[in-house]
C-alpha cells in the first residue's frame, strides 16, 4: 500500500496561550515549530499499516510525507522521515498564499502524481483548528472520506474497516480504497491499527514512535523532493481571507476556597447555580 | 436577496438540538443579509419532521428521506446538501461531529469557501465571521469570498431557537448519491446508552481527569446524580482508558459551556481549556495549588478528590433539599 500523509509544521501547541493577537495578526514568533500533533498520528498509523510490526526496519509498503512551506520545513519532513517515512515532498510557498482549499487544491494535484492508494492526514491543524482538508480533498478527487477514524483495520490493502467518532457514540465502517481518512489520536494507541502481517499478538506501544539517532542520521539520506506551488497549475485564488483578529474575552479572576462547604455556600449565595 | 440554508440533523428519527443552534445563526444573519432562510430536513424519517421544523420562521422545509439515509453516509448526504444547496449564498449547519464531516464536503461540492465552527458573526458589506483558532487563544475574524458561503456553527455560541409559529410549505428533494458511496459500507453505530444528557446540551457538566483512575465513574457519577449532570472527560483519561472517547472536552473532543463546570482532578491543559472555558460557572477540585486550571476556575478547592468529591456530593444534596 502507498500511503499519502500531508503533515504541518504549527506553532508549539503545548504553548499556543502564548500567541500574541493584535487587531492585524497572530504573533508566534518565539514559539517553536512542532509537528502538527494529529499530523503525527497520522504518519503511525500510515507506518503501521506498512509493516509488520515486530519488524518495522523491512518496510512493506510506502509512506510519503508533503508539506507545503519555506526551506526551514524541510526540518520538519526530516523528522517523519527519521520515524519511518519513505519519501518526503515540500511544496514550497509561504503562509501568505495558502488557504485550506489552496492546499487541498494542490494536495489533489500531488495525489494524480504519486498515486496512493489512501491518503491519511490529521483531523484537524490545532493551529486554524479549521478541520477541513481531508473531507475538500476526498470530494476534488471524488474519494470516500472516512473521518475522525479512532481504529483502522486493513483488510488485505484494498479496503480498511475503520471504526470513527460520532456524536454519542462510534459508527463502524468498511470503505474500499482508494480513500481519504482522517485521524484521532486514539488510532495511535496499543490497538489503534491492525494490519497482518502484524500478528495480532504483538501490542504496539501507545503514541507515535520514537527515532534512534541512527533514524535520524539515515533520514538525511532519503528523498525529499521539492516542488513549486506555480508548477502544479491549480487555481490560487485564496476562497476564504482572515481580515482581523481578537484576543479571547478575558475571564474575571477566581478565588479559592478552604473547604467544601464554603464551595457549596459560594454556588448557593454567590454563584446561585445550585 | 440572499438566503440561507440550514441542514438539520436527523438522528433516530427526531431533530438534533443541536439543529436550533443554526436556526438562531440563520435567523439572525439571514436578517442582515435581507432575505430569509429555509430548512432541508435531511435522514430517514425526514418527512415526518417536517411540521415540526415548519414552525421555525423558515419559508420552506425541503425534505431529503430514504432508507439510503439511515446511518450517516458523507457520499450520500454531501450531494443532496449541495444540490439544494445551489441556490442558496449561505449554506449553515451545527458543528457537530457530521456536521464537520459534511460542511467541507459541501463546500467543495459547490467550489465554496467554508468558515468552521464559528462563534460568532458581523455584517459589514456581506458577512463576517468569528472563529477560533489556536485552541481558542484567538479568535479570527473571515470573510469567505465565493458566490456560495459554507458555514458550521458552534452549538455553544448560539442559543438553540424556539418555534416562533406559523408553518413552512414543504417540498422534497431529490435522493442522489455520489458514485463513491458504493465503497462504502455503514455496518453499525455502536453507543453507551446514557440516562445522563448530552454533553453539549447539559446544564450542568462534571468532567474527571486521569488522578481519578479505575474509580472514575464511582466518584463522579454520584456527584453528577445530584444535578442531574452530564460527565466529560480529560483528554488524558479518555488515552488512559477510564473514560469512553465520546466523553472527552477539548479543543479536539467536545466543547461545551454549561451553566456549571466541575473540573475534577483535571490539570487544565490548553487543549482541555479550548472545550470548556466558556462555562459560566468554573469550579476546580485538584490537590496542585499550581495546576493550570485555577487560572480559570471561579471557585478553586485545593483538595484531595477521593474525599471531597464525596463529601461536596453530600453538601451538594443537603444544600438542593
Amino acid at each position: 500500500m502507498k500511503i499519502l500523509v500531508p503533515f504541518k509544521r504549527v506553532a508549539d501547541p503545548e504553548n499556543a496561550n502564548k500567541v500574541k493577537v493584535t487587531g492585524a495578526k497572530i504573533e508566534t514568533a518565539g514559539l517553536e515549530w512542532k509537528p502538527n500533533p494529529f499530523d503525527e498520528y497520522a504518519v503511525e498509523a500510515a507506518l503501521r499499516l506498512t509493516e509488520n510490526g515486530t519488524a518495522p526496519k523491512a518496510r512493506l509498503g510506502e509512506v510519503i510525507v508533503v508539506t507545503f512551506g519555506p526551506p526551514e520545513a524541510d526540518q520538519t519532513l526530516r523528522g517523519a522521515l527519521a520515524t519511518g517515512a519513505d519519501k518526503a515532498i515540500r511544496v514550497e510557498a509561504t503562509d501568505d498564499q495558502l488557504d485550506g482549499v489552496i492546499v487541498a487544491r494542490a494536495l489533489a494535484k500531488i495525489v494524480e502524481q504519486v498515486k496512493p492508494d489512501l491518503v491519511m492526514l490529521g483531523k484537524q491543524t490545532v493551529d486554524s483548528d479549521s478541520n477541513q482538508v481531508g473531507q475538500y480533498l476526498a470530494e476534488l478527487l471524488g474519494w470516500p472520506q472516512i473521518t475522525f477514524a479512532a481504529t483502522i483495520k486493513n483488510e488485505g490493502n484494498v479496503a480498511l474497516e475503520v471504526v470513527r467518532v460520532g456524536d454519542g457514540g462510534m459508527q463502524r465502517v468498511k470503505v474500499k480504497l482508494p480513500a481519504v481518512v482522517t485521524v484521532e489520536d486514539r488510532v495511535v494507541y496499543s490497538g489503534g491499527v491492525q494490519s497482518a502481517p502484524t500478528p495480532a499478538s504483538h501490542k504496539y506501544a501507545d503514541g507515535v514512535r520514537f527515532a534512534p539517532l541512527p533514524a535520524i542520521m539515515q533520514a538525511k539520506k532519503k528523498p525529499l523532493e521539492v516542488k513549486k506551488l506555480a508548477d502544479l497549475g491549480i487555481d490560487l485564488t485564496p476562497a476564504v481571507q482572515y481580515v482581523g483578529y481578537e484576543p479571547p474575552p478575558a475571564r474575571k479572576a477566581g478565588v479559592k476556597v478552604k473547604t467544601v462547604a464554603e464551595l457549596v455556600d459560594k454556588l448557593k449565595n454567590e454563584a446561585k447555580v445550585l | 436577496m440572499a438566503d440561507i440554508l440550514v441542514v438539520a440533523e436527523i438522528v433516530g428519527g427526531q431533530v438534533k438540538k443541536a439543529t436550533f443552534s443554526a436556526v438562531t445563526f440563520a435567523r439572525e444573519a439571514s436578517k442582515a443579509l435581507g432575505g430569509g432562510f429555509d430548512i432541508l430536513a435531511i435522514g430517514q424519517g425526514a418527512e415526518k419532521l417536517a411540521a415540526e421544523l415548519g414552525q421555525f420562521g423558515a419559508k420552506k422545509v425541503l425534505v431529503a428521506d430514504d432508507a439510503s439515509l439511515a446511518g450517516y453516509v458523507t457520499e450520500r448526504f454531501a450531494p443532496i446538501v449541495a444540490a439544494a444547496g445551489k441556490a442558496y449564498a449561505v449554506i449553515a449547519m451545527t458543528a457537530t461531529t457530521n456536521g464537520k464531516d459534511l460542511a467541507p464536503r459541501v463546500a467543495a461540492k459547490l467550489g465554496a469557501g467554508y468558515a468552521p465552527d464559528i462563534t460568532g458573526f458581523k455584517a459589514d458589506g456581506g458577512l463576517q465571521y468569528k472563529r477560533p483558532m489556536y485552541a481558542g487563544n484567538a479568535f479570527g475574524w473571515m470573510k469567505v469570498n465565493t458566490p456560495i458561503q459554507v458555514v458550521s456553527v458552534r452549538q455553544t455560541d448560539f442559543t438553540p431557537a424556539e418555534p416562533s409559529g406559523g408553518a413552512s410549505s414543504v417540498e422534497k428533494v431529490a435522493i442522489v448519491a455520489d458514485p463513491s458511496a458504493s465503497q462504502v459500507e455503514f455496518v453499525a453505530f455502536e453507543t453507551v446508552k446514557s440516562e445522563r444528557p448530552d454533553l453539549t446540551e447539559a446544564k450542568v457538566v462534571i468532567a474527571g481527569g486521569r488522578s481519578i483512575k479505575e474509580k472514575f465513574m464511582d466518584i463522579l457519577s454520584p456527584l453528577a446524580d445530584t444535578f442531574g449532570a452530564a460527565i466529560g472527560a480529560s483528554r488524558a483519561a479518555c488515552d488512559a482508558g477510564y473514560a469512553a472517547t465520546e466523553l472527552q472536552v477539548g479543543q479536539t473532543g467536545k466543547v461545551v459551556a454549561p451553566q456549571l463546570y466541575i473540573a475534577v482532578g483535571i490539570s487544565g491543559a490548553i487543549q482541555h481549556l479550548a472545550g470548556m472555558k466558556g462555562s459560566k460557572v468554573i469550579v476546580a477540585v485538584n490537590k496542585d495549588p499550581e495546576a493550570p486550571i485555577f487560572q480559570v476556575a471561579d471557585y478553586g478547592l485545593v483538595a484531595d478528590l477521593f474525599t471531597a468529591i464525596p463529601e461536596l456530593t453530600s453538601a451538594v444534596k443537603a444544600a438542593k433539599s
